[in-house]
């Protein structure tokens, strides 16, 4: 048996070699390792770029470099007039990967959907704990578990979700990586066996490219898969070359060792730009990053106070010595290239003598606070503590004096949501699904002590943001959408930042990489000339 | 020779119980939390998070988590990562040759140069040779690593294009592993170029950890040197009329050897160290890199078991370096 097995493993390996010599190839310097293959129990950006973009597809996707929706492994769908009921109908004749570790007997059927949301959502699913403590954290956190009354088989190729209350992002959730589509049939086959790890180690999806070996830490490869229902792609094999350093990256860049990467430091973009062999492309991220007061402390209670800190905040300042030229002051709380983008809202302006004025007017003198700054370096902040050092300069000259902390990355969030929290708080958000309310529920009233960090609850914005999520007509939700950001400006819970730019190097060789707005890396359509 | 050996292993298992313990606590004294570090920035439930807690079972007292993991381990059961999912031994065991290979080519380059740098510094000493080398010696103990592989990758890789920038191999290369020695594996696959693409890709990863060690190496054996060379034996042996080399090579460096094969046993911990920034900035698949990930993740199971695996091999190494002693020794058997 081993023999046989061995042979097989040569087989492969002879026959990937053996493809090299004319294949096409792209090599992608990825910024870190993935946890697994199974796209449903992590939540990092790159696990979704090793797992469900490439090996896996969902039931409805997100159209190339937008994040409008578009039919996927179901070809049409129907909504029940009450929001309820969402009725998918299949696409026929799609395959899972044929693999040396994995022979599906049958075509994609609404068996592998149901137990695709199943076994993150029902615990007596004998899936739900193959890993020992997934929390499934992408399914819980999209709210899932509440939202979700039903899944039915219809029919072979029909598939009705039945939900609880109306969601409007539920079409856009179901593009999300966690909702990506398994093989029932493949889990039925490794449970037989015993080997349920080889779910998330040996993947079987019915993506454009299938798994062919990891080198932990070091080498990811994918072959494209001949039966992928959207076309075979135009390169045959992809490569991620795992380094985690962004100047290393950047290096293997340069000397041809890669053809594109993730994540340049700012410091070596322009360099890259120079570069007659490179190209680098550029676009707004769909990210805020913002300072959030704590609203119910005082005086922080008072908008005021909270204008007037607003108002001595050199955002320019931010941007250039923090951003270095990679992104804009950040107006709203959603970045303006995300529809229902409040294009008429004027930012707070940077004038320190009225602040200080305005900070007597509301009777708060020698006003003494915390400013906090995160650890960690994030796309809409690359580095908090060097904004926070910022603003504890600009808040001195209107007699501000502001006390910088920092804490540990988790424990830092922890305190964070602390309702007596102690001063302003840094944080940000990344779209998930483009839903302008996947970033304004962050200031609703069912997110305090999650992730409403200005533990502020308006009634006037709650009741905006309520009525936006029951809406379905799109006009109408960017109407209430506009009006929900009005109502925040006005109140200031947040000092609004930046929105960050996401650039991407890469040879000037490859082209049909398009870069996505909510920070996916995907290498459908992309080809290589030699 | 046995008692001798005995006695040494006996010191040894309080040692590993010592760092047991001592690997079970750093990583839960270090602010932060596995399941909030795992969570994400999405977070987590405070039903789920008290339902996990409770499923790893941090949430009982540190003595019996500790029981219990030192019981595991003693049936050679090092947990199962709370990150991948994948058990400890398993990661490590495939790991671990990438970082040995690293640090076997390092110690290599270290051994051949630092001992011969250090006997004609000895040799010639206060000489310009001496001077030279003792300052790049201390330039090279103080250079700090991160900085220096970056470094040797714009000027070697980026500038002159002589070496690969990272990574283990070509990725034209692709054989699944048979030893997890890349040098070896690659001889065995039989691809031409393979073996060359695999040498390439370690010359300036093992410069860069070879450097601390060598500095040492050639320090510790100027100063041995320098202090047999002012024995009598050495004087009698030179009054004698034997040829210079043979009165160094023979009298003075074998009896200089003994601090030095001290010294090389001591840098196999700063192998271990210097190859966590070395790994990380070559992209090498190895357990420093691993542990790095691991401490930034705060994952539990890999950071106490893999402190333990590691402290156990470097304890090993120096068990053997210390019956290598009393081999070249016999007196310190006796002692």
């Amino acid at each position: 048996m081993k023999k046989k097995l061995t042979f097989a493993a040569a087989l492969l390996a002879a026959s990937v070699l053996g493809g090299m010599a004319n294949a096409k190839q792209l090599v992608y310097c990825s910024e870190a390792s993935p946890a697994g293959f199974d796209p449903s129990p992590w939540s990092g950006g790159n696990d979704f770029d090793a797992s469900s973009r490439t090996i896996y597809s969902r039931l409805v996707e997100f159209e190339h470099g937008k994040t409008t929706i578009k039919p996927g492994l179901a070809e049409s769908w129907t909504v029940s007039d009450d929001g309820l009921e969402y009725t998918f109908k299949l696409r026929p004749g799609v395959k899972f990967q044929t693999t040396d570790y994995f022979t599906p007997t049958r075509d994609l059927n609404a068996d592998d959907v149901i137990f695709s949301f199943e076994r993150q959502w029902k615990k007596e699913n004998p899936w739900f704990d193959y890993l020992a403590g997934t929390g499934w954290e992408y399914f819980a956190g999209m709210g899932f578990p509440d939202l979700l009354k039903e899944i039915v088989k219809v029919d072979d190729l029909t598939v009705k979700f039945v939900l609880n209350k109306p969601e409007v992002a539920f079409l856009p959730d179901l593009g999300m990586d966690f909702a990506s589509i398994v093989s029932k049939e493949y889990a039925d086959q490794l449970d037989k066996a015993g080997t349920r790890q080889q779910f998330t180690q040996k993947p079987i999806g019915t993506g454009p490219f299938q798994f062919v070996d990891y080198q932990v830490d070091a080498v990811i490869r994918y072959a494209a898969w001949d039966g992928y229902y959207g076309g075979r792609q135009k390169i045959d094999d992809l490569i991620f070359a795992i380094t985690t350093d962004p100047a290393v990256r950047a290096q293997k860049l340069k000397a041809g060792e890669c053809d594109i990467m993730s994540y340049p430091a700012p410091a070596d973009i322009a360099g890259l730009q120079a570069d007659p062999n490179l190209k680098v492309d550029e676009q707004e991220g769909l990210n805020i990053g913002y300072m959030a007061y704590n609203t119910t402390q005082a005086p922080f209670d008072k908008v005021e106070v909270r204008k007037a800190l607003n108002m001595a905040v050199n955002k320019q300042a931010i941007l250039d010595a923090v951003y270095q030229g990679a992104g804009q002051a950040a107006i709203n709380p959603i970045p303006p290239t995300m529809w229902s983008y409040n294009k008429d809202i004027k930012d707070d302006p940077y004038d320190p003598d009225a602040a200080k004025k305005m900070l007597a007017d509301a009777g708060v003198t020698d006003l003494s606070m915390k400013i906090w700054a995160m650890p960690v370096s994030r796309p809409y902040n690359p580095n908090a503590k060097r904004v926070a050092e910022l603003i504890q300069a600009d808040y001195a000259k209107i007699g501000v004096k502001a006390e910088i902390v920092s804490y540990e990355w988790t424990e830092y969030r922890e305190r964070g949501k602390q309702k007596d929290r102690d001063g302003a708080f840094q944080l940000g958000w990344t779209g998930d699904n483009g839903d302008p309310d996947n970033f304004l529920f962050l200031l609703g009233c069912d997110a305090i002590g999650q992730s409403n960090y200005a533990i502020w609850c308006n009634q006037e914005f709650e009741a905006l943001l309520q009525k936006g999520k029951a809406t379905t007509d799109v006009a109408e939700r960017t109407k209430i959408y506009e009006e929900a950001q009005v109502v925040f400006k006005r109140e200031a819970p947040w000092l609004t930042i930046a929105h960050s730019k996401v650039f991407m190097p890469m040879n000037k060789k490859v082209s049909g990489f398009v870069m996505d707005p909510l920070g996916i890396h995907r290498f459908d359509g992309v080809d290589v000339t030699e | 020779m046995l008692r001798y050996l005995l006695h040494k292993l006996a010191l040894i298992i309080p040692t590993v119980f010592g760092i047991s313990l001592a690997a079970f606590a750093f990583v839960r004294l270090l602010p932060g939390d596995p399941i909030l570090a795992l969570a994400g920035e999405r977070g987590v439930s405070p039903e789920r998070y008290a339902e996990l807690i409770e499923r790893f079972g941090y949430n009982r007292p540190y003595v019996v988590q500790y029981l219990e993991y030192i019981g595991r381990v003693l049936t050679g059961d090092f947990g199962i990562s709370l990150a991948t999912k994948r058990p400890v031994l398993g990661e490590f065991q495939a790991l671990f040759p990438a970082t040995l290979e690293l640090a076997t080519i390092a110690l290599i380059i270290a051994v051949l140069i630092g001992i011969p740098a250090g006997i004609f510094a000895a040799v010639k000493r206060g000489s310009w040779f001496d001077q030279a080398t003792m300052g790049v010696a201390l330039t090279g103990y103080s250079m700090p690593i991160f900085w220096w592989g970056l470094l040797l990758i714009i000027f070697f890789s980026g500038y002159l294009g002589w070496t690969p920038v990272s990574g283990r191999i070509g990725l034209q290369y692709f054989f699944r592993p048979t030893t997890g020695f890349m040098l070896i594996d690659s001889l065995i696959s039989g691809k031409s170029g393979a073996f060359r693409s695999a040498a390439s890709h370690l010359i300036l990863p093992a410069i860069v950890l070879a450097t601390i060690p060598l500095a040492v190496i050639a320090r510790q054996t100027r100063s041995a040197m320098l202090e047999v060379l002012g024995e009598d034996y050495v004087r009698t042996a030179r009054a004698k009329g034997l040829a210079p080399r043979r009165v160094i090579g023979l009298h003075a460096f074998r009896n200089a050897l003994i601090p030095v094969v001290t010294t090389i046993g001591l840098q196999v911990g700063t192998l271990m160290a210097g190859a966590i920034l070395t790994e990380t900035i070559f992209s090498w698949p190895g357990i420093g890199k691993w542990m790095i990930d691991a401490i930034a993740k705060r994952d539990y199971v890999v950071v106490q078991s893999g402190l333990l695996i590691i402290a156990l091999i470097v304890m090993a190494v120096n068990l053997i370096v210390d019956v290598l002693y009393a081999v070249i020794n016999p007196r310190i058997r006796v002692q």
